[in-house]
């Protein structure tokens, strides 16, 4: 399975770098390298979903406990999430780290993932959520730490992008 | 059975405990009863406060998590229960308030007032403790022993489709939200200090 590893390490390690400790997860091709990194480690909770906006539920208890957390997601899981973010995100100011693996861009063979891919960016602006790409592993780490550091200063969601050129390995 | 009185029943182990409600009619009689900073209600986002319940238990296993919920809500994310029944945390108690309608927005009737058994969804997913509870006798015998039981459970409370005369109260959202979450930081460093 071409998912690249070496670029899946790299995010785990970023997201450990931010004392990340439970992740909520609903999986996807893209995500399976990441998710079993979860899965392996025993300082990590790892929650596997029915479905993507449980997620925001489980990392709003999370925080207001006190515990560190980021949603592994599809953009189709983003865009199932939406009411969640606004009505319980938003609303009650909770800092959400999302890392959206980014299906349906240029390169994108599987004719069901493009619909979301055209309309993942628009919905992140509408919502006025702050959101970086990852299309390189030499920003992973800085970009993954910085959405950390927004998140939790202005207490709202921020957006990563997990894109085909990190993710795949053609 | 009426909601207020179960509350009512219920309300001086609620006061030792977490915990989350749905919105309506059940944030506001719980707070009718008395507010108190290890309370807190969802007052939207319909279907989250059990997953909001599961993120704290299980961030948080040493400390009691109670979440008040309803048919409609619960309905909305029936998955929820699997995924609670998936890492049944011994440290969660889900109650569902079922009036079989969606009393707060008008009356509706839900799908649980033509048979649908939210105890057996919950059963079926893989919860071992559940119970479909009628008179208050019923209902207090089940919390206090799921709350013995020290293991996940899901009660079904059969409750009159009768609220509060209002669903607005004098207690802001955020205000509720960062009083619970220094609620929970405080606890945290009391036991530590302890420790």
């Amino acid at each position: 399975m071409p998912v690249s590893l070496k670029n899946s390490q790299i995010i785990y390690d970023a997201l450990k770098a931010c004392n990340i400790s439970l992740i909520s997860a609903l999986p996807e091709t893209w995500l399976v390298h990441l998710i079993r990194l979860a899965d392996e480690d025993p300082e990590m909770t790892v929650v596997r979903l029915a479905k993507e906006e449980e997620g925001v539920g489980i990392s709003a208890g999370a925080h207001l406990a006190g515990v560190k957390s980021a949603m592994l997601m599809q953009n189709h899981g983003f865009l199932a999430s939406i009411n969640g973010i606004v009505s319980l995100a938003h609303l009650y100011k909770i800092p959400l780290l999302m890392l959206i693996s980014y299906r349906g861009e240029f390169g994108e063979r599987d004719p069901w993932q493009t619909e979301g891919g055209g309309v993942t960016e628009p919905l992140l602006r509408a919502l006025r959520i702050p959101y970086v790409r990852l299309d390189d592993p030499i920003h992973v780490a800085r970009r993954i730490k910085k959405a950390q550091t927004l998140t939790e200063s202005s207490l709202k969601p921020v957006a990563l992008l997990l894109c085909r050129d990190l993710m795949w390995e053609e | 059975m009426l909601r207020i009185d179960a509350l009512k029943a219920i309300y001086p182990s609620l006061e030792k405990h977490i915990v989350v409600t749905i919105m309506g009619a059940v944030a506001a009689e719980l707070q009718s009863l008395g507010h108190r900073p290890n309370f807190f209600y969802l007052q939207h986002a319909m279907g989250l406060a059990s997953s909001m319940g599961l993120g704290i238990a299980l961030s948080r296993p040493e400390l009691k998590v109670i979440v008040l919920d309803g048919d409609g809500s619960i309905l909305m994310n029936l998955g929820s229960l699997t995924t609670m029944a998936r890492y049944h945390p011994k440290n969660l108690i889900h109650i569902v308030f079922d009036n079989e309608s969606l009393l707060s927005v008008g009356g509706f009737p839900t799908a649980t007032s033509t048979g649908s058994d939210i105890a057996q969804i919950a059963s079926a997913s893989g919860i071992s403790r559940t119970a479909t509870v009628h008179t208050l006798e019923e209902f207090t015998s089940a919390f206090s022993q799921a709350l013995s039981a020290n293991e996940l459970a899901t009660i079904v409370a059969k409750v009159e489709a009768k609220g509060p005369s209002a669903f607005v109260t004098d207690l802001p959202l955020l205000e509720n939200r960062f009083q619970f979450q220094r609620y929970l930081r405080d606890l945290r460093k009391h036991r530590g200090k302890i420790s």
